[in-house]
């Protein structure tokens, strides 16, 4: 009897991990600092090829060793084996943080009032408690370029990690100013404007910018000079885009408007730019690459600018640019769906691009671009311990992604989405109560 | 007499005409494909055969008939054409958002052969598509299922003539918002939207009752009877009432959905569909059992309120609660890869291959009420179909042929640049867009709400 007694306890002993897996009441799933052994993986690093059956030792939020077989004392182990380790996936232009419900005004912080407002921070709204948040970092993507919207100079945008509680916990060593290049396209359908007013729309704006632009490289040389200034926000921040201190974005489109702006930047000698959208770009690559100017492009996954483009024209722009020897990194433009960076990346890859510049599309030319590559984009030592470990090709539609770490900490793999469907799989009570 | 003969001559024209009117049928001979049948599983190294536009026989080493074409497709992927049961591709305009029921609209009288838009669709192994009116109205205009006939400038070409007939219904903030907020009218709320349509339905009943009246008496003696005003917009709600329309709503919150589900179940209404259904999976048990089931998005969310709550693992969910689940695109740009909106049901809830493309393939077309004829490859089905480099549910694939009725109406190696049919004269300069206008939903609507045309999505 005893004997019987016994083995129960033991079932049920050996039932404890089983009856809590699934759930314990209460429970609130934080993101895990410490010391991580991430063991036999295949390691993508995107920058020293393909490592088989290889140990990644996570400390202090850095990769701090690469190898065969490493051990660490009170580090947790995490089982990699048959598993792919990638640096975190960086999505260049996004409206992460910076709202919550699309149509919503009270959740949208992207778009301020005016037409040259450089001093407005990205960074500054970005909310860390988004619910967009964790549904985007359990796909793998890490960290988004959050960037105002609007006039011509409708802010500054920010690189942010998509793990901390504060902006300044996110921030991820990037701001760039984004400038909408005056443009001979119309904005959309509903632009009903005549060709002759877009020009002169454009022509306008034009001047507007030049304007700005002289009075933005007297304001720096009046600074550098040390004279007394009166406090001027919108041109302090564009003093600084003139001196380097800044990247400016320029965001541009139409082919004719992207050799304008080629011209204008050369003109200007603008010491840091970025092209970005640049979705005729595949009709002027090689301009493009004659100027030497990144780009930054996407979605991939768009309708052609005219009607007589060819269906693949936005899938194919991405590998058009680069083999004519454009620096091409990819955005997706997107707010609650950044999740589909990665897709965005596979069709480049499938229309053109190839996987491996797609990969590194979405990961090392990005923090090249930003100038972050001392901390992410590859796997690393001494990079910051922002990655993810998957079952396959990230790219791929149904392959799973297993585990985050942003900065070394170890991210939930849940979210809202994730949530609803453990709730919801099997309702309970189902069709009667 | 001449005046007569003249006449009867032209009725038997057009009476000949309209035997004779003939939508394109094309024969070809798929060989050694990998063929995904969505029914009965997957073929490999498998022939298909096509004959004046049906599926006429699946096998090994078939041998093609005389002047029949054959295509080598060794290693490809054979699928069947990509069924849409949520678009508005192709149709001039789509909301006749002036009263909170407009049965009486059809999308039939709007349809636009000429959009580029269904070449690009095509490219993207789109065979068919449902060409719905938009959501401004509790019960909106009556929708239209196309087949992607590229090439002809006759809209009559365009439509599948023997689908059904289906009807738009929608629920929740864009009726209340054009109605209630935008013309003081009701729908103001979830309960005026539930309101509206009850009486509707009401209403048409009672008509039906004054036809028959007017019908069991007319040919008595000496009746005075007169007959009921003829009304298009109750003999649509009739219809629906009598089964002959099959409801496609769009709707999002889990209490709407339970709400039309009661409407319908009182007035005995049973071919319902609801579409877009962000918190179907909420309400799966009932969708499953008193509905044709959820025509659902991939992953969209956020984009306004109603969908906040909401989870890209809502297909799953619904499938595995056996409810009649298709993925649809309600966008010009999504329509040319729901392949890949398929695919991520693998990602977001780990369906199998054949359940992914179910989504969009067969069960679409249950929806449609057009499952017997399309939505998979099978013997005397329509020859829709498309042939891949890779697995369609790869995010590599990438379509190479695709078919309508036989007919080959995208091939990648014969693929000019310009696809359009007719340059409009006032567009010889051609314009950039810089936002491509690919959501519909609510298209045209800003004419009447001022607040409406400053959304930037509005599905």
């Amino acid at each position: 009897m005893r004997k019987i007694n016994l083995i129960i306890y033991i079932v049920l002993l050996l039932l404890v991990p089983i009856l809590s897996y699934g759930q314990i009441e209460g429970e609130v799933l934080k993101p895990e600092g410490g010391k991580f052994l991430l063991t036999g993986a295949t390691v993508v690093t995107v920058t020293n090829g393909v490592l088989e059956a290889t140990d990644v030792l996570i400390s202090e939020g850095k990769i701090q060793q690469i190898g065969k077989n490493l051990s660490a004392s009170e580090a947790t182990v995490v089982d990699c084996n048959g598993h792919f380790i990638y640096p975190g996936m960086i999505d260049s232009g996004t409206r992460m943080g910076l709202v919550e419900v699309g149509s919503l005004a009270e959740t949208q912080d992207y778009a301020e009032i005016g037409n040259v407002t450089p001093n407005m921070q990205a960074l500054t709204a970005i909310n860390p408690n988004s619910v967009v948040i964790p549904v985007t970092r359990v796909s793998g993507v890490t960290t988004t370029l959050s960037v105002p919207a609007g006039g011509l100079f409708p802010g500054t945008s920010a690189l942010i990690n998509l793990n901390g509680y504060t902006p300044d916990q996110m921030f991820a060593g990037f701001k760039g100013v984004p400038m909408n290049f005056p443009t001979l396209a119309r904005r959309g359908r509903w632009d009903r404007r005549s060709d002759e007013d877009i020009e002169k729309d454009a022509k306008k704006a034009m001047k507007n910018i030049d304007e700005l632009w002289e009075k933005a490289s007297t304001y720096m040389k009046l600074e550098d000079a040390e004279a007394e200034l009166t406090y001027y926000p919108e041109m302090e921040q564009l003093a600084k885009v003139v001196r380097g201190e800044l990247a400016l974005m320029v965001e541009v489109n139409k082919a004719e408007d992207i050799k304008n702006a080629i011209k204008w930047i050369k003109e200007k000698e603008v010491q840091k730019a970025i092209l970005t959208g640049v979705s005729e770009g595949y009709r002027v690559a090689k301009e493009i690459a004659e100027s030497g100017l990144p780009v930054i492009t996407g979605p991939v996954l768009a309708i052609p600018s005219r009607d007589s483009d060819r269906y693949d024209a936005a899938y194919s722009n991405a590998g058009k640019m680069q083999k004519a020897g454009v620096k091409v990194a990819l955005r997706t433009n997107e707010a609650e769906n950044v999740r589909n960076l990665p897709f965005n990346a596979g069709f480049a890859a499938a229309y053109g691009l190839g996987k491996e510049e797609a990969l590194k599309a979405v990961t090392i030319v990005p923090a090249e671009i930003f100038g972050v590559d001392d901390k992410l984009g590859s796997i690393e030592e001494g990079k910051n311990a922002t990655l993810f470990i998957a079952d396959g090709d990230p790219f791929e539609t149904k392959t799973q992604i297993k585990h985050v770490f942003i900065d070394g900490y170890k991210i939930p793999m849940t979210s809202r989405h994730i949530r609803l469907y453990q709730e919801f799989l099997e309702r309970n009570p189902g069709l009667e109560k | 007499m001449k005046k007569f003969n003249y006449i009867l001559l032209c009725v038997l024209l057009l009476v000949a005409n309209g035997l004779t009117a003939q939508t394109p049928k094309g024969s070809v001979l798929i060989k050694n494909a990998t063929v995904l049948t969505v029914t009965q599983g997957t073929l490999e190294e498998t022939d298909v055969l096509v004959q004046d536009g049906l599926i006429k026989k699946i096998g090994k080493d078939l041998s093609a008939p005389k002047n029949v074409e054959s295509i080598d497709a060794t290693g490809k992927f054979l699928m069947p054409g990509i069924i849409d049961a949520h678009s508005h591709l192709a149709l001039d305009v789509v909301n006749e958002a002036t009263a909170p029921i407009t049965a009486q609209v059809s999308m039939a009288d709007v349809i636009n052969p000429f959009d580029v838009g269904i070449y690009r669709a095509l490219a993207g192994g789109t065979t068919i598509a449902h060409g719905l009116h938009g959501s401004a109205n509790a019960i909106g205009g009556q929708s239209i299922t196309m087949k992607y006939r590229y090439g002809t400038h006759d809209p009559e070409d365009i439509i599948m003539k023997e689908a059904p007939r289906t009807i738009k219904f929608a629920l929740g903030e864009n009726p209340t918002r054009v109605h209630g907020r935008g013309k003081n009218l009701q729908p103001r709320t979830r309960m005026g939207v539930e309101a509206v349509i009850r009486n509707g339905f009401a209403e048409a009943i009672q008509y039906k009752k004054q036809w028959e009246t007017y019908n069991a008496s007319k040919d008595k003696k000496n009746n005075t009877i007169t007959p009921p005003e003829y009304n298009l917009k109750l003999e649509t709600l009739a219809d629906i009432l009598d089964g002959e329309i099959i409801i496609h709503c769009h709707s999002y919150r889990a209490d709407e959905i339970y709400m039309l589900i009661n409407v319908c179940r009182d007035f005995g209404v049973d071919k319902l569909v609801f579409t877009h259904v962000n918190e179907g999976f909420k309400v799966a048990p009932e969708l499953a059992k008193y509905t044709m089931g959820a025509s659902v998005f991939s992953d969209w969310w956020a984009y306004k309120f109603e969908v906040y709550y909401s989870t890209a693992y809502n297909a799953a969910i619904l499938m595995e609660n056996d409810v009649i689940t298709s993925i649809n695109s309600d966008s010009g740009e999504l329509i040319r890869h729901l392949y890949h909106e398929a695919a991520k049901t693998q990602r977001y809830g780990g369906l199998t291959d054949e359940q992914a493309l179910s989504l969009i393939t067969i069960n679409p077309a249950k929806q449609l009420g057009i499952d017997d004829l399309v939505g998979s490859i099978e013997e005397g089905k329509q020859a829709d179909l498309v042939i891949f480099d890779n697995h369609p549910l790869s995010v590599y694939a990438i379509p190479q042929m695709t078919f309508v009725d036989g007919v080959k109406y995208f091939d990648i190696n014969d693929d000019e640049d310009d696809q359009r049919l007719k340059v409009s004269p006032t567009q010889m300069v051609e314009p950039v867009y810089l936002q491509a206008e690919d959501e519909r939903c609510m298209h045209g609507v800003e004419l009447f709400t001022e607040e409406a045309a400053n959304f930037t999505h509005t599905h």
